[in-house]
């Protein structure tokens, strides 16, 4: 398999080892940090678990001042960090490396404050993405941004990656929902960014760090959008014969001027798999499954739902079913949220991320099957259908080396695929250490410098999360 | 100024690498409807993207919307409507309120991050901008981001590309996500609130799930005898009144709920977008103050107790546009000291040449965040070519 290169550690820092633990011992309270060989292993990988590297050391601060602490010894030491929330990144963001630091946040898991009358909730980094829901639920709110990892992922690695989720198609990603941050640089230095106001002043600092990977400084503290949940909201099962139909069904849905607040597709393979664990009573005689969510008073609900029947007739729909109960919505959405967790009982996979056009949805469909045929993989396709984000899952046994070279061979065909036709290489789950070697192929080498001499405003000497986003070859002059 | 006017990207590009060499600094214009915000810039030269126009890419079946920079926001809307699609953030038009000709363009809407009234309910112009292409100082080519909905694909530069004010390149071609225009509008309208209750009755509302796209206080003799809440509602028709009548439920404790819709609601958004309210008399500074919403009416209190001034909130009580007299500072240090109690900060976008040489126009910036900000320019514009000291102070 041509491994992707992750940077060799510097001798240097390796040598220096005890050294460098002793001072951090100093720095931080006991239980803050990891050095034990055994106690470090867990933080090797992430949900990326092609590839792994036992880090250094692990901290976990308590404050931001220990944070701004740690990266300032780091910093005059030439020790690279690498920022972690819960290490559940598809794509190798969190992974770090021999000669690095792990800094995490599991410590920093406070909710702050909520300000109900201004919609904003104060948290630190290391909050998991659904205690911040769980928190204000109690007053009928909600905090938008929901992957569906969102029981174990943190907002630091929310922000990290911006991520999105089902209900994004409406609401909008991390980026669109985060108010303000504190940061800490790696020099040591602390900035407030944004705040309680619905714009911050100057250069949009928020929206440069948000899916930024942990390359320009270490979040400790955010303050987020919350929002008042809708007065109901009905997912409705739309089962298809044909894979491309649904497709097509999706991008018409969206051009008659109707914005679910989510629709999600599955194939057959992924239905299958989903049912199997969730009980969701998925239709298991479809090709393809639309999951269309409206929210509302009920009769906004049915008013909608009665143009997308319309639509979906048009494409030929073979099963509509509405659910009809609180716990049946709640299983209809356990079993899409479930589906890369059920897709790992049943094989090894990889999971691709590209966004294309939706007039292009039908069309990259067919050909994601073409390629997964090729190379003679089986795959399932779950995915935001609303904003066009694939997600095909490329399933393959890890420990046969030539098919886990071919999936990912395929992948790469894919995430090719939805370049070329006007999309991009991943839309919620970040470029880490996965697409890193295919950002030329969406870039041009101007484009990655200009992106990298920022990067550098922020940290010039490339000691934060180094290995992750620019190919290692493309960065030239830029690097060190 | 003497006008570069490139009519192709690779022009632009040339005329960028050019002056980079030679060290001319160029001053980026659109339709010149704005040219007078920011601190003072002179320069010799300007770039114009007067004949960068056209719409690239329309897709209404994908909802997103390419244009060369050039392209007159009155060019995009009515292609729009043809459609029955919008930009979701109702782009505020400046013209009125400087005293300016000219239209305003597609990109100068996403340099200043533009956004009217319906930010409070979809986001800001930054949130709907998901592609730019720009030249940047040193004559490159640049593009980020895309034309699909989600793309973390990298350092997001189109943000930073948003609210730059071409600081950071002269973008030659956005593209914008759209929104379906709703079926129907109605505005409910509170009168006579003073202004703490009138931001605690719009936070309120702000705080349902009838997804107010308008939340406006107008306090008493700004066009009117009373003062004016005004709440936006949106949908299908029915979904419009539905919302209304649950919206009045919800305020009842505030006073009765007035409709207003047809011309009379077109007029008086029209002056919000317009920026008409506060353009008049002609020679006072216009300052625009964001802030936690709550903390609106008692900035204004603060403000109000130093300054003779008019006001009027935006955005639920966030935004405030306040009308000073030009002399000494315009009002600046009072100000200043106000926003930074509600978490806030001020900008300038109405004042005198002198004025703006006398005042920081944008909201200073001290310590890691100012070195970050001049960093930042550096790395898109090394020799500072485009709109020099127009948001930060160089050198
Ligand atoms: C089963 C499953 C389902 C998923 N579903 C979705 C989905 O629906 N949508 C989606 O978008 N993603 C999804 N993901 C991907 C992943 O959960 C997200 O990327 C998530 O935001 C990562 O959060 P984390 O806390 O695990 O961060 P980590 O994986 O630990 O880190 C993510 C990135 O953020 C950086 N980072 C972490 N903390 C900080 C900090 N304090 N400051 C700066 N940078 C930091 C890291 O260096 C890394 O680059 C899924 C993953 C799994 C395993």
């Amino acid at each position: 398999m041509s491994a992707i290169k992750i940077l060799k550690p510097d001798p240097e820092v390796l040598r220096k080892r005890h050294k460098i633990i002793k001072r951090l011992a100093e720095l931080l309270p006991e239980p803050c940090l990891i050095d034990d060989e055994r106690e470090l292993k867990p933080f090797e990988t992430d949900a990326f678990t092609a590839y792994r590297r036992v880090p250094l050391a692990v901290v976990l601060p308590e404050t931001t001042q220990q944070v701004a602490d740690v990266l300032k010894y780091c910093a005059s030491e030439g020790v690279p960090v690498v920022a972690r929330g819960a290490g559940t990144s598809l794509a190798g963001g969190a992974i770090p490396q021999e000669d690095a630091v792990v800094l995490g946040v599991s410590k920093l898991n406070r909710i702050l404050d909520v300000d109900f009358e201004n919609r904003v909730a104060m948290v630190q980094a290391g909050v998991t993405n659904l205690n911040i829901s769980n928190h204000v639920a109690p007053e009928d709110f909600f905090y938008a941004p929901d992957p569906s990892s969102q029981l174990a992922c943190t907002i630091a690695g929310n922000i990290g990656m911006n991520s999105g989720g089902a209900h994004c198609l409406k609401y909008g990603v991390t980026t669109n929902n985060l108010l303000g941050v504190k940061v800490v640089l790696m020099d040591g230095s602390i900035v407030d960014v944004g705040g309680d106001a619905l714009d911050a002043s100057g250069y949009d600092f928020l929206g440069l760090l948000c899916g930024s990977e942990g390359q320009l400084g270490i979040i400790t503290e955010a303050k987020v959008r919350i929002l008042r949940k809708a007065e109901s909201a009905r997912p409705v099962l739309f089962g298809f014969n044909d894979g491309k139909v649904a497709g097509a069904c999706v991008s018409d849905i969206i051009g008659s001027g109707i914005i679910p607040v989510a629709i999600e597709y599955m194939d057959r393979e992924a239905i299958h798999i989903c049912e199997e664990f969730a009980h969701a009573g998925y239709p298991l005689d479809v090709e393809a499954l639309l999951i269309v969510e409206v929210e509302g008073s009920e009769d906004e609900m049915s008013e909608m739902l009665e143009a997308i029947i319309k639509i979906a007739k048009k494409h030929k729909v073979v099963v509509i079913r509405e659910s009809q109960s609180a716990m049946e919505a709640a299983s209809i959405w356990k079993g899409r949220k479930s589906a890369f967790g059920a897709t790992g009982r049943v094989a090894d996979y990889i999971c691709m991320d590209g966004t294309v056009p939706l007039s292009k949805l039908d069309y990259v469909l067919e050909k994601t099957g073409d390629i997964i045929e090729h190379y003679g993989l089986r795959c399932a396709n779950v995915f935001h259908a609303g904003d066009g984000n694939m997600h095909p899952l490329i399933l393959h046994n890890c420990n046969d080396e030539e098919e886990s070279h071919k999936a990912h061979l395929a992948g790469d065909d894919i995430l090719k695929l939805c370049v070329d036709v006007g999309g991009c290489l991943t839309g919620e789950h970040g470029v880490g250490i996965e697409k890193r070697d295919l950002m030329l192929h969406q870039f041009e080498q101007k484009d990655l410098d200009q992106q990298m001499a920022v990067r550098m405003v922020f940290d010039p000497d490339w000691l934060l999360n180094p290995s992750k986003v620019f190919p290692l070859d493309a960065r030239g002059t830029y690097y060190k | 100024m003497t006008p570069l006017i490139p009519v192709s990207e690779e022009e632009a590009a040339i005329m960028a690498l050019e002056a980079m060499k030679a060290k001319t600094p160029l001053r980026i214009t659109g339709g010149e409807t704005k040219l007078s915000i920011g601190q003072l810039v002179e320069t010799e030269l300007s770039l114009s993207t007067k004949k960068l126009k056209g719409i690239t890419l329309y897709e209404p079946s994908e909802m997103v919307l390419s244009a060369r920079a050039g392209t007159t926001l009155e060019d995009v809307e009515e292609a729009l409507s043809k459609h029955n699609q919008m930009l979701p953030f109702e782009p505020l038009d400046y013209a009125h309120l400087l005293g300016t000709e000219g239209k305003p363009t597609l990109g100068a809407v996403a340099a200043g991050n533009i956004s009217g009234p319906r930010r409070i309910l979809a986001g800001a112009a930054r949130d709907s901008l998901i592609g730019v292409r720009f030249i940047n100082g040193k004559g490159e080519l640049i593009k980020n981001g895309g034309r699909v909905m989600k793309n973390v694909t990298g350092l997001d530069l189109v943000k930073l590309q948003a609210g730059a004010w071409g600081t950071l390149g002269l973008l030659t071609q956005v593209t914008f996500k759209l929104l379906p225009r709703p079926e129907k509008n109605i505005t409910l309208m509170l009168e006579g609130l003073e202004d703490e209750t009138a931001i605690k009755a719009l936070c309120r509302a702000a705080g349902t799930p009838f997804e107010a796209s308008g939340l406006v206080h107008l306090p008493k003799g700004l066009g009117h005898d009373k003062a004016r809440t005004l709440i936006r509602l949106e949908g299908f028709s029915k979904q419009a009144s539905y919302r209304f009548d649950e919206m009045a439920k919800v305020l009842s404790t505030f006073g009765r709920a007035v409709k207003v819709d047809g011309y009379e609601q077109d007029v008086i958004w029209q002056d919000v977008i317009g920026l008409r309210l506060l353009a008049e008399p002609r020679d006072k500074a216009i300052w625009r103050l964001s802030v936690r919403p709550t903390s609106g009416p008692n900035t204004i209190d603060v403000i109000k107790q130093a300054l003779d001034c008019t006001y009027y909130y935006d955005w639920s009580g966030g935004l405030i546009w306040l009308s000073t007299n030009e002399e000494g500072d315009g009002g600046e240090e009072t100000i200043r000291n106000a926003v930074a109690a509600a978490d806030g900060h001020a900008t300038l976008i109405r004042g005198s040449r002198q004025l703006r040489n006398r005042i920081s126009v944008f909201q200073p910036q001290e310590g890691a965040l100012q070195r970050l900000s001049l960093g930042i320019k550096r790395s898109f514009d090394p020799v500072s070519i485009f709109n020099p000291g127009l948001m930060v102070k160089e050198g």
